[in-house]
C-alpha cells in the first residue's frame, strides 16, 4: 500500500476527480445498444395500454360505447371515466394546484384529450382496439388566443370551475382566468417609465413548442395482489416525487409503493409531470391483476403531454437618453392549455419568470403574469431551462435590442453600460432575487474580444453597402446575448412542489476494499450523473471515480429528492454529495489518527489520503482507512464508513454566460444559414470540461431548433399542425452549426464546491442569440421585432415587408 | 403507430407479384422501400389486407448502361443511384437529386420505383425523369407497355398505373455532349420534402443551347415540366433575358399550395430563385 514514489500529479491525475475531462461511464452501454429502458421491461403476463384520444379540440363527449372494442379477442378491459370515477380518480392533481381529467369527464378541452383507456395482450391488440372505440362528440367553439379566451363572451372552456372566482394563486376575474401574479413595484415602475427621456416598448411573443425527447413518456405499473406492492417503472423525471404524489392520489401507502426511473433517452422538462397514462395503467394493473405497459408514440407525445412557453410578454424599458436603464415593465399573458398543468414551484405560478431583468442593474421594474386557459394541451414545462427562464431571457434580450434601436446605440456598448458590476454581488434585484455572484464586465470583454467584435460590425457595414448595390442577396447579423439564469430550486422556505420542499440528498457507501457507492435522489437522463458526481466523491474523499458505483431513480434505494430538471442536480444533490462526502472524510480523519497514534487535528487530507503534519512519509490511504473502519474496533467509533447528506440549499445560484452569433440571411428564401457560434460559460466551478462541451453543444442544438423553426402550431379549429417530426423541427448533424465553446469560472459563494449548473445555459442563452442574430441582420432595413421562430418563409415575410423584394 | 393487420407476400417474380395483386384487388399493395406506404398505413390512413414485398424480385434490380440508354431497375434504392460509377458519369444529374433526398438512412431502403411510382408531388424523382424524359416500363397480367414520365402523373397518388400493374424499370435516353446539369432543392430540413426543387438539363454547342429540359417538384399536385420553359432557352446564348423568359414560363406552369412550409407568395418567390439557380447552374456546366 506504500507507494511513497507516486508524486502528488499523479495521485491526483489517477482519481479522475474535479477538472478532470473523465469519459461518460453511462455510454459503454448507450452505444452498444445495451441501456435498460422503460419500454426494454418485460415482465410475466404483462398487458398493454393505448389511448383513445379526442379528434376535436373542444367537444361534449355524448357516449362512448366500447362493446365492439371488448369484443375483440385479446382485448382485456376498456377505461372511462366512469370506471374511474367511484375510485376518485377520473380526476388528478396537477402540479400547479389546478386539477386535470386523466379520462375525459363529460368534454374534452385539447386535441389529443385522453379519452378511453384500451388494456388487450398485446400493443398490436390494443392499437385495433382503440379503432373500435366508438365516441359521439358534439363540438364546441374552440379558443386558441388567449387574448380571445379573456373576451367577456368567450366559451367558458372549464365548466368544472366556471363562477368560482378563487384559484390555486389568487383571484380569477373570468372563468377562463386562472391567475394573476405580480411581482415589483408597479406604481415606482410607471412613474419612472412617464418621466424617462426614453421609452421602448414591444411585445414579444415566444411560442409554443416542446421538448421531444428521443424517447417518449412511458411506464410499466404492476400490482402484486400478494404483498400488495405496487411496482411503477417510467419516465420520471422525480421519482421519489411520483411516489409520494402516487400515494396521496391513489391511497396506497407509500411504503408499499417503489417507484423506478430507469435508463431515460432525454427528458427536458416532458418528464417531470404525471400524466393520465401513469394513473390508467396503475388502475389497469389493480384492475387487471397483471402488469400494464403504456408507451406513448411520437405523435401522441408532441400533441398531449407537456408542452413549453407560449408566453406573450409586452414589455416597456425606460432609459436615460445615454442609455442607462431606469426601469423595467413586463406583463405576460401565459397562454396554459385546457388545465393548469405547468410545472412550478408553487408559490411561483409564473415560476421565476421575474429573473426578468436579466443581467442588468435596473432599480426598478413591475412583472405581472396572467395565466389563462385555452383549447391547447396542457403543460408549460421547463424545457431545458429553469421554471420560464428561458422565457426571461428572451424577453430582457430582445427588449435590449429594441432599447438600442429606440436609442441608435450599439447593443453591445449598451448591455456593458447596463451590467450589473461584480462589486455589486451579492446582488439584490429589483423582482425580488439575490444574485449570489457574477463578472459579467470580464466575460463580455473576453467574448468580443474572442470574436473580433468590431471586425464583424465594419464586415456588416460593408454587407449592406454591397446588398444595396445589388452584389449580395445575403444580409449578415450578429446575435448578442448576456443571460443571467436562477437556476438549483431550491431553498425549501421558498421552494416546493405540491408541498414537497425541493432539498436534495446523496448517500455514500464506502466498501471495506475502498470502493463505493453513492446514490442520490436525481436521475439521470442523459446529464452523466454517474460519471461527475463520483468525480465530485473522488475530489472530496480520495477514492478513484473509477471505483465509484452511482445509482439513481430507485425509491426504495435511494434517498428521498425532488429529482432532476431545472439545472438543479449539481447546485442541490450535488452540493448533498459533496457534504455527504465531507462527513464520510470527517469519521475517516479520526480513523487515520487512531491508525497512525496521533490526535486528529495532528493529521490532514492530502488528496487520497491523511497524512501527519509535518511528517509526509507517515499516512493512511483511504483504502486502509476503509478497511479498518470496518475490520479494526476503534475505541469511540461506530464501525463502518457511510454517511447521507439531505442538502437545503441556502439560494439559488446564477449562472451567466455571453453568446454571439454570427448568421447569413438569404431574403429571398428565407434561409438562416449559422455562419459561427460562440458560447462563453460561467457555471462556476468547472467538475467535467467534456461533459460540460457536451451539455452545451446539445442545448445549443436544441435553442437553434426553437429559434428557427420548432414550434407546436395550431390551426383555428385546435388541430395540432406539427404533430409528427416531419413538421417539428427536430435538428440533425446536417442542419448543426460549429460551435465554439469558452469559459470565465466565477464560484458560487455558497455551494459546496462553487458549482452552478449548465445543463439548460445554452438553451436559455441561445435562443436569444440566434433570435438576435435573424433580427439584427434587417435592423439597418427598419425591423424592430419579428416572431420566432424564423423559419424560412417567415424571414421570406419580413423581408418583403421591409420591401426588399423590390 | 400500429398498422391494422395485414398478410405479408414476398414473391421472387414479377408474374407472382402481379398474381397477387390481381387476386386481391384493391385490398392489395406493393411496397418497395416503404418509406411512404409504411406510415401511411401506422397512421391507419392506408388499410389493406395484403402487402407485396418486391424484395425479393431480382428482375426489378440492376443498373444498365446502354449506349443509347441507361436503364434502371424499379427497386434500385437511392443509396445504389448515389454510388454506382456508371451512372454518376452517364447521368450525373441523377447523383446530384438522389443526394438531396432525406438521409442516408431513408437512402438505404427508399428505391427509384417507389418513388417515381406512388405519386407523391413530394418525391424528388418524378421531377428528375420528366426533365430526362424517361419513359417507365409497366407490366400486367396482359404484359408489358410504357408510358412517357411526362405522361405518367394525373393528380396526387393518382398515376397512369393501373391498380394490378407493376412499374418494373425507367429508361432514360443518355444526353449528348455538352449537356450541363443542376438538381437544386429547398427545404426546412433534413428529411423534409422540397419547399421548391427544381431540374434543369441544357446542351450547349458552339455558344448556343440546342436543348433544354426543366421540371419542377412540389410545387403543383403533380411534378411539373415545363417545354415553354426550355423553349425559352433553346437557339439563346443562356444569357440573363432567356434565363429570366424560361423562369417566368416555369412559374407560369406551377400551381403551389399553402401549407405549413409556407403561402403561395413564398412558394413562388423561393420557386423563381431555385428555378433560376438550376438553370444557371445547369448552363455554367454546359
Amino acid at each position: 500500500m506504500k507507494d511513497a514514489v507516486d508524486t502528488p500529479e499523479t495521485r491526483s491525475a489517477g482519481l479522475k476527480g474535479m477538472g478532470c475531462a473523465r469519459k461518460r461511464v453511462e455510454d459503454v452501454r448507450f452505444t452498444q445498444g445495451k441501456g435498460n429502458y422503460v419500454d426494454d421491461i418485460q415482465l410475466d403476463g404483462m398487458l398493454f395500454g393505448d389511448f383513445v384520444r379526442s379528434p376535436y379540440a373542444h367537444a361534449r363527449v355524448i357516449s362512448i360505447n366500447a362493446e365492439a372494442a371488448l369484443a375483440l379477442p385479446g382485448v382485456v378491459a376498456v377505461l372511462t371515466a366512469a370506471d374511474l370515477a367511484p375510485l376518485g380518480l377520473h380526476w388528478m392533481p396537477t402540479l400547479a394546484g389546478d386539477k386535470q381529467m386523466v379520462l375525459a369527464d363529460g368534454k374534452v378541452l385539447f386535441q389529443g384529450q385522453e379519452v378511453a383507456y384500451v388494456i388487450a395482450e398485446d400493443r398490436y391488440i390494443a392499437a385495433d382496439a382503440v379503432e373500435l372505440v366508438e365516441v359521439e362528440y358534439e363540438e364546441l367553439p374552440v379558443v386558441v388566443d388567449p387574448f380571445k379566451a379573456l373576451e367577456p363572451d368567450a366559451p367558458i372552456l372549464r365548466e368544472d370551475i366556471a363562477g368560482n372566482m378563487e384559484g390555486a394563486h389568487g383571484p380569477r376575474r373570468h372563468d377562463n382566468h386562472i391567475f394573476t401574479w405580480e411581482q415589483g413595484d408597479k406604481d415606482a415602475t410607471e412613474a419612472v417609465l412617464a418621466e424617462a427621456d426614453v421609452v421602448a416598448e414591444e411585445m414579444i411573443y415566444y411560442h409554443r413548442t416542446h421538448p421531444c425527447p428521443l424517447e417518449t413518456c412511458g411506464c410499466v405499473a404492476s400490482m402484486d395482489k400478494v404483498t400488495g406492492k405496487l411496482t411503477l417503472w417510467g419516465t420520471f423525471q422525480a421519482p421519489h416525487a411520483v411516489r409520494t404524489v402516487a400515494a396521496l392520489i391513489s391511497g396506497i401507502a407509500e411504503h408499499n409503493i417503489r417507484v423506478i426511473s430507469p435508463d431515460i433517452g432525454g427528458g427536458f422538462g416532458n418528464k417531470v409531470g404525471v400524466y393520465p397514462g401513469y394513473v390508467c395503467s396503475i388502475v389497469g394493473s389493480i384492475v387487471t391483476g397483471k402488469p400494464v405497459k403504456w408507451i406513448e408514440d411520437r405523435m401522441e407525445n408532441l400533441m398531449s403531454t407537456a408542452f413549453a412557453r407560449d408566453y406573450w410578454m409586452r414589455g416597456k424599458i425606460a432609459a436615460t437618453k445615454e442609455g442607462k436603464i431606469t426601469g423595467l415593465w413586463c406583463h405576460t399573458t401565459a397562454d396554459h392549455g385546457g388545465f393548469d398543468a405547468c410545472a412550478d414551484p408553487t408559490k411561483f405560478p409564473a415560476g421565476f419568470m421575474n429573473i426578468c431583468t436579466g443581467s442588468y442593474d435596473i432599480p426598478v421594474a413591475y412583472l405581472a403574469v396572467d395565466g389563462v386557459y385555452t383549447n391547447k394541451a396542457p403543460g408549460g414545462v421547463a424545457y431545458r431551462c429553469s421554471f420560464r427562464v428561458t422565457e426571461a431571457a428572451y424577453f430582457i434580450e430582445r427588449m435590449i435590442e429594441v432599447l438600442a434601436i429606440k436609442l441608435n446605440m450599439d447593443a453591445a456598448e449598451l448591455r456593458r453600460i447596463n451590467f450589473i458590476r461584480a462589486d455589486q454581488f451579492p446582488y439584490q434585484s429589483a423582482l425580488g432575487w439575490e444574485y449570489d455572484s457574477g463578472d459579467y464586465h470580464t466575460a463580455w470583454d473576453k467574448a468580443l474580444k474572442a470574436v473580433d467584435y468590431a471586425g464583424l460590425r465594419a464586415e456588416q457595414a460593408q454587407r449592406i453597402e454591397d446588398f444595396k448595390a445589388g452584389k449580395t442577396r445575403k444580409l449578415m447579423g450578429i446575435g448578442l446575448t448576456h443571460f443571467t439564469e436562477i437556476v438549483g430550486a431550491g431553498p425549501v422556505k421558498n421552494c416546493d412542489i405540491l408541498g414537497l420542499g425541493m432539498f436534495d440528498s446523496c448517500e455514500i457507501r464506502i466498501h471495506p476494499t475502498g470502493s463505493a457507492i453513492a446514490r442520490l435522489g436525481t436521475i439521470s437522463q442523459g446529464q452523466g450523473h454517474a460519471t461527475t458526481f463520483a468525480q465530485i466523491i473522488a475530489s472530496e474523499i480520495g477514492i478513484p471515480a473509477d471505483d465509484i458505483t452511482l445509482e439513481e431513480g430507485d425509491t426504495d434505494t435511494a434517498p428521498y429528492g425532488l429529482g432532476t430538471y431545472g439545472s438543479r442536480s449539481t447546485p442541490v444533490a450535488g452540493a448533498a454529495t459533496a457534504m455527504a462526502a465531507r462527513k464520510i472524510r470527517a469519521k475517516a480523519q479520526m480513523i487515520a489518527a487512531y491508525l497512525l497514534e496521533v490526535h486528529d487535528d495532528d493529521v490532514e487530507f492530502d488528496i487520497d489520503r491523511f497524512v501527519v503534519k509535518g511528517a509526509p512519509e507517515r499516512f493512511k490511504t483511504m483504502k486502509e482507512i476503509a478497511f479498518a473502519a470496518y475490520n479494526q474496533a476503534i475505541p469511540g467509533l461506530e464501525p463502518g464508513l457511510e454517511a447521507v447528506s439531505y442538502y437545503d440549499p441556502p439560494n439559488m445560484t446564477y449562472p451567466f454566460g455571453a453568446y454571439i452569433c454570427v448568421a447569413d440571411v438569404d431574403v429571398d428564401t428565407g434561409e438562416v444559414g449559422i455562419r459561427s457560434f460562440y458560447a462563453l460559460d460561467d457555471c462556476g466551478t468547472r467538475i467535467n470540461p467534456m461533459i460540460i462541451e457536451g451539455q452545451v453543444h446539445g442545448g445549443l442544438t436544441e435553442a437553434l431548433a426553437i429559434a428557427l423553426g420548432q414550434e407546436i402550431a395550431y390551426d383555428d379549429m385546435g388541430n395540432v399542425k406539427t404533430g409528427t417530426l416531419m413538421d417539428f423541427f427536430l435538428p440533425t448533424a446536417w442542419e448543426t452549426p460549429n460551435y465554439t465553446t469558452d469559459h470565465t469560472v466565477t464560484p458560487s459563494p455558497h455551494h459546496p464546491i462553487g458549482a452552478k449548473g449548465v445543463g439548460e445555459s445554452p438553451n436559455v442563452g441561445g435562443v436569444p442569440a440566434f433570435s438576435n442574430a435573424v433580427h439584427d441582420a434587417f435592423r439597418p432595413f427598419g425591423l424592430t421585432q419579428s416572431h420566432m421562430p424564423h423559419d424560412h418563409w417567415r424571414v421570406w415575410q419580413t423581408a418583403n415587408k421591409l420591401g426588399l423584394h423590390g | 403507430m400500429i398498422p391494422a393487420g395485414f398478410e405479408y407476400h414476398r414473391p421472387t417474380d414479377v408474374a407472382s407479384a402481379i398474381e397477387i395483386l390481381k387476386t386481391h384487388g384493391d385490398e392489395a399493395r406493393v411496397v418497395a422501400g416503404g418509406h411512404s406506404l409504411i406510415p401511411m398505413m401506422k397512421l391507419r390512413m392506408a388499410d389493406l389486407a395484403h402487402l407485396i414485398d418486391l424484395q425479393d424480385i431480382e428482375g426489378l434490380k440492376g443498373i444498365e448502361i446502354g449506349a443509347e440508354t441507361v436503364s434502371i431497375g424499379a427497386m434500385v434504392t437511392q443509396h445504389e443511384l448515389i454510388t454506382h460509377a456508371g451512372l454518376s458519369e452517364a447521368l450525373p444529374i441523377i447523383r446530384e437529386a438522389a443526394l438531396q433526398i432525406a438521409d442516408p438512412q431513408v437512402r438505404y431502403l427508399g428505391t427509384v420505383g417507389g418513388n417515381v411510382a406512388n405519386g407523391d408531388p413530394g418525391n424528388d424523382m418524378p421531377g428528375l425523369m420528366q426533365c430526362l424524359d424517361a419513359t417507365y416500363v409497366i407490366e400486367g397480367a396482359e404484359g408489358s407497355r410504357t408510358v412517357s414520365a411526362r405522361d405518367f402523373y394525373q393528380s396526387a397518388y393518382f398515376t397512369a398505373r393501373e391498380d394490378d400493374e407493376i412499374l418494373t424499370r425507367i429508361e432514360i435516353p443518355r444526353l449528348p455532349a455538352g449537356t450541363g446539369y443542376a438538381y437544386e432543392k429547398q427545404k426546412r430540413k433534413i428529411g423534409d420534402y422540397a419547399t421548391a426543387a427544381c431540374g434543369a438539363l441544357v446542351t450547349m454547342q458552339g455558344g448556343t443551347c440546342t436543348a433544354a429540359s426543366v421540371a419542377m417538384t412540389n410545387l403543383s399536385d403533380t411534378p411539373v415540366w415545363s417545354e415553354e420553359a426550355g423553349a425559352a432557352l433553346v437557339g439563346t446564348s443562356c444569357g440573363p433575358d432567356a434565363v429570366a423568359a424560361a423562369v417566368a414560363a416555369s412559374l407560369a406552369a406551377i400551381n403551389p399550395t399553402q401549407d405549413n412550409r409556407g403561402p403561395v407568395e413564398f412558394k413562388r418567390h423561393v420557386a423563381g430563385v431555385i428555378i433560376r439557380r438550376a438553370i444557371e447552374g445547369a448552363v455554367a456546366r454546359a
